[in-house]
């Protein structure tokens, strides 16, 4: 997060809206401990992140709906393998991550 | 979020350590009581600079998270709770993510040798505030160590107290000076300290002259135990460069508890002849 704010507050000063997604929980085994944090702006830039590289497609896609909808939400990824198009986490944990937007 | 977010900013900056609670998630039905629910995306931020801002909606829910955000800074961990919407413990209406924002862990370096500036530059990776303190001062220069935070000309008992209250199990300190005239008073004095890693440079013949002359200083044997020396787990290192990242990982190690082999519990030579 701290390595964030740099750039949140650049792309605000930009005029650039943003949103913030925060690992707020992991079950079982998680890449990343609560607290791992991404920035994400509307021109879909990005800093940080949240897991290993296995959601963050995903996240991306769910913070422009937050920029949208100025409304934040929480999200679950879990383990992949019984929907093979779903996205996941292949270490087989649960990651439930919080996005909201930063006005 | 964004008076807030201000703030979290400032707090971060000012390396003060800075709690921020969330609300990540709500029922959407109160079962037959007439409560307002806080909204999601509520914010509460506590610190100990500029005490508490923000609010969850309901001031007993506030005071009570208030009090759980103390209690998460002083344990440095990043926690969701549950609790009513007056804050009821045993409840689950709405849940608070309480991320806890620390100060970066310190390193204390002593000695300015080349050793020292390979260190610095894996301490900076690994996020720690770097500090390196020689009493020379035509070593001890910015101009070598451009990476570290501070760089203090000075003896390192004298500096340590300077800094010694501030010093806690996340803080590191690493006496690479392989001069007992130095070591002596830098392991002496970081023993008195909260440092939770001590490591000293130096060949297992260097160690033994200096827990000798350590014992002869009043260090008692259970204390000496806590020296990591040599310093460094035994991955063969030998450049400045893999020597840093030997100690940063026995560093990491330790604080993990993991059962990897430090050069302090192995034998023979530290460094390995490559076949």
């Amino acid at each position: 997060m701290k390595d964030l704010i740099a750039d949140i507050e650049r792309w605000q000063a930009a005029g650039q809206r943003v949103a913030l997604a925060r690992v707020v929980a992991v079950v079982g085994a998680g890449p990343r401990d609560p607290g791992a944090a991404m920035a994400i702006n509307e021109a879909s830039e990005v800093v940080g992140s949240v897991s290993g590289g296995c959601v963050e497609g995903a996240v991306v896609a769910e913070a422009l709906g937050v920029i949208e909808s100025g409304e934040p939400r929480l999200c679950t990824f879990g383990y992949s393998d019984d929907e093979v198009f779903a996205v996941g986490l292949t270490c087989g944990g649960t990651i439930r991550i919080f996005i909201e937007p930063v006005d | 979020m964004d008076e807030i977010f201000t703030t979290l900013a400032q707090c971060i900056r000012d390396e003060d350590p800075v709690a921020l609670a969330t609300v990540i998630e709500r029922t959407d039905v109160v079962r037959g009581r007439n409560t307002l629910l806080p909204q999601l995306g509520a914010t509460l931020l506590v610190s100990q600079a500029v005490g508490v801002r923000g609010s969850l909606g309901h001031d007993k829910l506030d005071a009570v998270v208030a009090g759980d955000a103390t209690g998460a800074l002083s344990s440095g961990q990043s926690v969701a709770r549950h609790y009513g919407s007056a804050g009821e413990s045993r409840l689950n209406d709405v849940t608070v993510f309480i991320d806890v924002f620390a100060p970066p862990p310190r390193m204390i370096i002593f000695g300015a040798v080349d050793f020292t500036a390979a260190l610095v530059k894996v301490a900076k990776v690994l996020g720690y505030h770097v500090t390196v303190c020689d009493a020379r001062e035509i070593f001890a220069t910015k101009k070598r160590f451009p990476e570290a935070d501070e760089v203090i000309v000075g003896w390192p008992d004298a500096y340590l107290m300077t800094v010694a209250g501030r010093l806690s199990a996340r803080d590191a300190v690493c006496v690479l000076t392989h001069d007992h005239k130095f070591d002596i008073p830098a392991i002496v004095a970081a023993l008195s300290t909260k440092v939770g890693y001590l490591g000293a440079m130096g060949s297992r013949t260097t160690h033994l002259e200096r827990v000798k002359r350590l014992t002869e200083a009043g260090v008692a044997p259970a204390r000496l135990n806590e020296i990591m020396a040599p310093i460094g787990l035994a991955i063969g290192a030998r450049t400045p460069e893999e020597t840093a990242v030997a100690i940063c990982a026995e560093i990491i190690a330790r604080r993990a508890n993991a059962e990897v082999r430090s050069l302090r519990d192995d034998t023979g030579p530290i460094h390995r002849v490559a076949s």
